[in-house]
């Protein structure tokens, strides 16, 4: 019984960073129809970030917890550095040219990202302990969990809501929409598309460098960590399905629990489950799970 | 026809008197551009078609393993046989796949290769009786039953690649100039059209990926032999990265180009990771994009354009 309730906590904490993160690769994709392989340099320059601004504030003598707060203020001061320099600097020459061309340049800003972030911060792996104090221990059952981890289920839901609330509900958001749904016509309608463009983009890098933010006090940072993620939150979104946000919501849960069941049950089937779920699946829906199917265009 | 493997043969004598009288890394440099270049050979027969793999590790480590282990477990060191056997597994591998894979187009075929080879790396790196994550070695190939000494060894290895390159080079040029090889071209520009004049884009793009496979295959098998070494890093999404790296540099223009290519990266390589060992993949990715910024079709438009603006003006 403990066995399944660990796998089903385990998967879920797992999902919850995933689904952070494949849900910036989703709406990037949504709005800017750019799969962004640089998503995962920029997940490790937000643990990076993290490690450097959390002691940074501590040194004024914050309270414990304000080392959460410091770890959105990295995430931000990554969005703020990188999404102009990668977009406005780069992408923006290439819209509308070939899908596969515009990966190949984000292929060679990631490889880029990769030695920069070397050069800047060294090969040697850097800790965080402090965030994942703040909470405290909680018991359920008769397991002991750290309450940071399964804070970050919580940190999921808002933002996936937050993402929701915000393309649904508010005017720029409805504009969003719009230049997804027909970018011509909504230039026509005087929608300044360069500023959509640029603020999608910016919420994709800000949640990346989130994910990897929060997922610093769990892990050693070091160089390396980007490759998985990348290929990992693909696995979800094309589960998912491209461009969808409630996708990339399942299929991190169901990349995150056939992991955990694969690392308690199979261990060294670990790498492989993700993989074959996503071929599984695939097989029946070849668009992923929550895209409509399209009609060819002649 | 006769033209076509004339080039070739030409080529090859060239490239071995070239060989002969090269350095001894040079040669063993060369050896290695040339398994890359016939990795991104494949690869640029996708992108006549619209599509890139980011995923030929798959194939490219297949045939490296099988054939490498033939050769430290069962005893078999003939090098032309070894190669044939890597590329019958890279295409055996690849036909296994392609019923799925050529589904798929742009963004998801690239991906989903890639996804595919990472499959086969988290196999291999867990696979502790063929080394795990460290590999096994592979034992000096023999040429027709002769084992060359250390010394001749690496140099016969390289007699037998461009042998193996050039005769993979014509063929290619003559299936890509073919009816069936053509189509590939006209399915990037519109497959629904392609479709509707009655042959299969399917089929096409099935063809073409198994014929990748193939030659990956043979690369795999033939840079196992040049470094005496493989691992699961063979099928590490970065080393189809810099295959499909080589394939851009090289453009769909010429064979000849593709091979260039390859040894510009692999001596860009060597000496980068002599006095810059952190930031060679910085270069590579300025490079990268210097090359799809400012010379979209590769190095070998630079002269292909060169040749039918001469046959334009000819006619």
């Amino acid at each position: 019984m403990d066995l399944v309730l660990t796998i089903i906590l385990d998967g879920l904490i797992y999902a919850s960073w995933l689904f952070i993160v494949a849900l910036g690769l989703t709406l990037v994709f949504g709005v800017l129809r750019i799969l962004n392989f640089a998503h995962g340099g920029i997940y490790a320059l937000g643990s990076y970030a993290a490690v450097i601004v959390t002691p940074f504030f501590a040194g004024f003598g914050l309270p414990d917890w304000f080392s959460i707060v410091s770890m959105f203020i990295a995430a931000m001061a990554v969005a703020i550095v990188l999404a102009p320099l990668i977009e406005r600097g780069l992408l923006r020459f290439f819209y509308g040219r070939d899908e596969v061309l515009i990966l190949l340049i984000t292929y060679s800003v990631f490889l880029m990202l990769e030695d920069a972030t070397k050069l800047i911060f060294g090969v040697n792996p850097y800790y965080l302990f402090e965030p994942r104090n703040v909470l405290g221990n909680v018991e359920i059952g008769s397991l002991y969990y750290v309450g940071y981890d399964l804070a970050l289920g919580g940190l999921a839901v808002i933002c996936g809501a937050g993402v929701w609330f915000g393309l649904r509900r508010t005017r720029i958001g409805k504009v969003t929409l719009a230049v997804i749904a027909e970018p011509e016509v909504a230039q026509a309608m005087g929608v300044n598309i360069a500023r959509i463009y640029l603020l999608a983009f910016g919420v994709g890098v800000f949640l990346a460098a989130l994910g990897g933010a929060f997922t610093a006090p769990l892990i050693s940072v070091q160089p390396g960590n980007s490759v998985s993620v990348i290929i990992v939150s693909f696995a979800v979104v094309i589960i998912g399905g491209l461009g969808s946000i409630p996708g990339a919501a399942v299929g991190a849960l169901i990349v995150g629990l056939a992991r955990s069941f694969a690392v308690y049950e199979f261990p060294e089937a670990e790498i492989f489950i993700i993989y074959l779920v996503m071929v599984a699946v695939l097989i029946f829906r070849p668009e992923g799970l929550f895209t409509p199917v399209k009609a060819r265009k002649i | 026809m006769i033209r076509v493997f004339g080039l070739a043969a030409l080529g090859a004598v060239l490239a071995i008197v070239a060989g002969a009288l090269a350095p001894a890394w040079l040669v063993f440099t060369m050896t290695k551009a040339i398994a890359f270049g016939l990795v991104a050979l494949g690869i640029v027969g996708l992108m006549r078609g619209g599509l890139v793999s980011f995923g030929q590790g798959l194939y490219y480590c297949a045939g490296a393993y099988v054939s490498g282990l033939l050769a430290a477990r069962f005893g078999v060191s003939e090098a032309a046989l070894l190669l044939l056997i890597g590329a019958v597994t890279g295409a055996a591998a690849a036909a296994l796949v392609s019923p799925l894979i050529a589904r798929y187009r742009g963004i998801f075929f690239a991906m989903l290769t890639m996804a595919l080879s990472m499959v086969l790396y988290g196999v291999l790196a867990k696979a502790t009786p063929i080394g795990g994550t460290d590999g096994f070695n592979v034992p000096r190939p023999s040429f027709g039953g002769w084992t060359p000494g250390p010394e001749s060894a690496d140099l016969a290895l390289y007699v037998v690649a461009v042998v193996f390159a050039a005769v993979a080079a014509a063929l290619c040029r003559l299936y890509y100039d073919s009816g069936p090889g053509l189509v590939a071209l006209a399915a990037r520009e519109n497959e629904l059209r392609v479709e509707y004049l009655g042959a299969s884009v399917f089929t096409v793009t099935q063809r073409n990926f198994i014929l990748a496979g193939g030659l990956a295959g043979l690369g795999g098998a033939l840079n196992g032999m040049a470094l005496g070494h493989v691992d699961p890093f063979f099928s590490y999404w970065t080393t189809s990265g810099e295959v499909v790296f080589i394939a851009i540099l090289g453009g769909y223009a010429s064979a000849v180009a593709v091979f260039g290519a390859a040894l510009i990266v692999e001596l860009v390589r060597s000496f980068s990771g002599q006095y810059f060992p952190e930031s060679w993949q910085l270069f590579l990715g300025i490079f990268l994009l210097l090359v799809i910024i400012f010379l979209p079709r590769g190095f070998g438009s630079l002269w292909a354009k060169r040749a039918t603006g001469a046959k334009g003006a000819g006619e």
